[in-house]
């Protein structure tokens, strides 16, 4: 059976097999925020009601640092089409340096996560203060856009259209 | 229970006469761990579900097998560990993952499939390999996520990997080195996963078939055994032979002129998947002797008394493991010897684990090496 060369497919090449996406399907991703600055900064962009897509949830940790490759891999298996790490800015750090060691550990969930095949489009890490909350809306926003082209993850489990 | 009735009968938990020569053997049990296999075996016996099947009694046995290697009955323990995990599994009995289940994390989504994996970029082009077929597979194991996670620490387990491929092709082969291959399952198994166990056996068992591959090579001890013996039953028609690297080499010897390397006094350390799972003492030694002015020092326990490297499919890390391999490192140290070698990515990286501490690193400290990477510099590959 022929496929369309359209752009959609040659463009999809990396990694993971390619679906189609019905239109109304959305991604489910997992935000890991240190509560100091990422998390807080979640609260001042909805105090602040900057509007941003709702598909994500928020898993607080105290500290970025906390996040083991462990943490991410287990969202991916169990089927997040994204993940999110975030953390406080460098030199801000509730701990002092903490958001360092989430850079050490972001680079071994990083390397995992292209071995496995899977798109390096679906991770990713980002600073956002307290103060930042619209900064939070315009990550959630690019990031949810971004992972919807992706599409569902290969772990996800859901049956769609051929 | 009529499932733990099946258990015993099937490894001989039956047989048991209480002598507790297990018990006396287990390393967990003298490190000082709340561990008796002994009643672990009674327990099934006795059907006492309640206590055997806890997280905390399960999962503290490393399935060494020293114990099986001594019980004068003929029980299989390891065995019987096995199965009561696996069984365990579906009461939602898990062991509790150390790196915070990382590793088993990446093995299931192996199994569940549905990614191309990014696992040949180690591949240079001095290796020659084939992509997808050949008489001769080489089967590469996890090394290449052990490399990558584990960069903390002196972990170089794709240099046996790349020492592996490097041998095979002095002695003219072309193995297949396959980006489609997963996880064995080894530790998934062992973590009583029968079910995600299964769906990597089922690719794994059919890319091997469609290479055309009659021997299948490993430089892992646990994929060796894995393939060997836990693979066996899901074969329909004639299963490919599995070999060790230093089978395959050790058999092929005589066609190899090896050369003097700077090494003169080397340990080898028997991964308990090669020595008393699989009876493979001889091969790595024999190779070991081939070495000009290479001499063999052996630790005080070796070959079948070999001590494990208590690091298990990831669900053992804790202090005992801590002492049973501070105190193999202290023996290794005893020998005198340069180099500690391996035959099994695990036995690697949980020993480098335990150098790290800052307090014993002087005592315990020993440069280690896959037992391929001497091989192949004695053949200046």
């Amino acid at each position: 059976m022929s496929k369309k060369r359209t752009k959609k497919n040659v463009e999809d090449t990396s990694g993971e097999k390619a679906v189609k996406v019905p239109r109304s399907w959305n991604p489910s991703i997992v935000v890991f925020a240190c509560n100091w600055c990422s998390y807080a900064g979640a609260d001042t962009a909805g105090v602040s009601r900057f509007q941003h897509q709702p598909y994500f949830r928020i898993i607080r940790v105290m500290c970025s640092g906390r996040i083991q490759p462990g943490f991410v891999l287990k969202a991916f298996e169990k089927g997040a089409d994204g993940v999110l790490v975030s953390g406080c800015h460098f030199g801000d750090c509730h701990y002092i340096f903490g958001n360092e060691r989430a850079v050490e550990q972001f680079e071994k969930t990083k390397a995992i996560v292209r071995l496995l095949g899977i798109k390096e489009g679906r991770l990713r890490l980002e600073w956002i203060s307290a103060a930042e909350g619209n900064r939070f809306a315009q990550v959630i926003n690019e990031f949810t856009d971004q992972v919807r082209a992706l599409g569902p993850s290969p772990f996800a489990g859901i049956k769609l259209g051929a | 229970m009529s499932e733990l009735f099946e258990i015993a009968k099937r490894t001989h938990a039956w047989a048991c006469y209480d002598c507790g020569k297990c018990t006396a053997s287990c390393p967990i049990a003298r490190a000082g761990a709340d561990y008796i296999p002994r009643r672990q075996v009674l327990g099934t016996n006795l059907g006492q579900s309640r206590e055997i099947f806890s997280n905390g009694t399960l999962y503290r046995c490393l399935t060494c097998s020293l114990c099986d290697a001594r019980c004068p009955a003929g029980v299989g323990f390891t065995q019987l560990v096995q199965n009561l995990r696996e069984l365990a599994f579906h009461d939602g009995v898990e062991p509790e993952c150390p790196h915070g289940g990382a590793l088993q994390s990446a093995m299931r989504m192996m199994a569940k499939g549905g990614t191309q994996q990014n696992r040949l970029g180690w591949l240079t082009r001095d290796l020659k390999t084939d992509p997808k077929k050949g008489t001769v597979f080489f089967w590469t194991g996890c090394t290449m996520y052990y490399d990558a996670f584990f960069t903390d620490f002196n972990v170089h387990t794709l240099e046996g990997t790349k020492a592996s491929i490097k041998l095979l092709n002095k002695l003219g082969i072309t193995p297949v080195v396959s980006p489609e291959e997963r996880c064995c399952g080894h530790d998934l198994l062992w973590n009583g996963d029968r079910t995600n166990f299964e769906k990597l056996v089922k690719h794994n068992v059919e890319l091997v078939a469609n290479s055309g591959a009659e021997v299948i090579v490993t430089s892992c001890a646990e994929c060796l055994r894995t393939w060997r013996i836990d693979y066996a039953p899901y074969y329909t028609g004639m299963p490919p032979k599995v070999m060790h690297i230093t089978e395959y080499i050790a058999a092929n010897k005589d066609k190899l002129k090896f050369k003097k390397t700077d090494i003169t006094k080397v340990t080898y350390q028997d991964p308990c998947r090669l020595g008393r799972h699989l009876g493979i003492y001889d091969p790595p030694r024999e190779l070991l002797q081939a070495l000009p002015g290479v001499e063999l020092i052996e630790m005080l326990h070796h070959r079948q008394s070999s001590t494990c490297c208590a690091g298990g499919p990831w669900s053992n890390c804790d202090r005992y493991a801590k002492f049973i391999q501070v105190e193999r490192l202290k023996e290794a140290r005893d020998t005198g010897a340069q180099l500690m070698l391996t035959a099994c990515p695990k036995c690697q990286i949980h020993f480098q684990c335990a150098m790290q501490d800052p307090k014993l690193k002087l005592d315990i400290e020993i440069k280690m090496r896959d037992i391929a990477e001497l091989i192949a510099d004695a053949l200046a590959l």
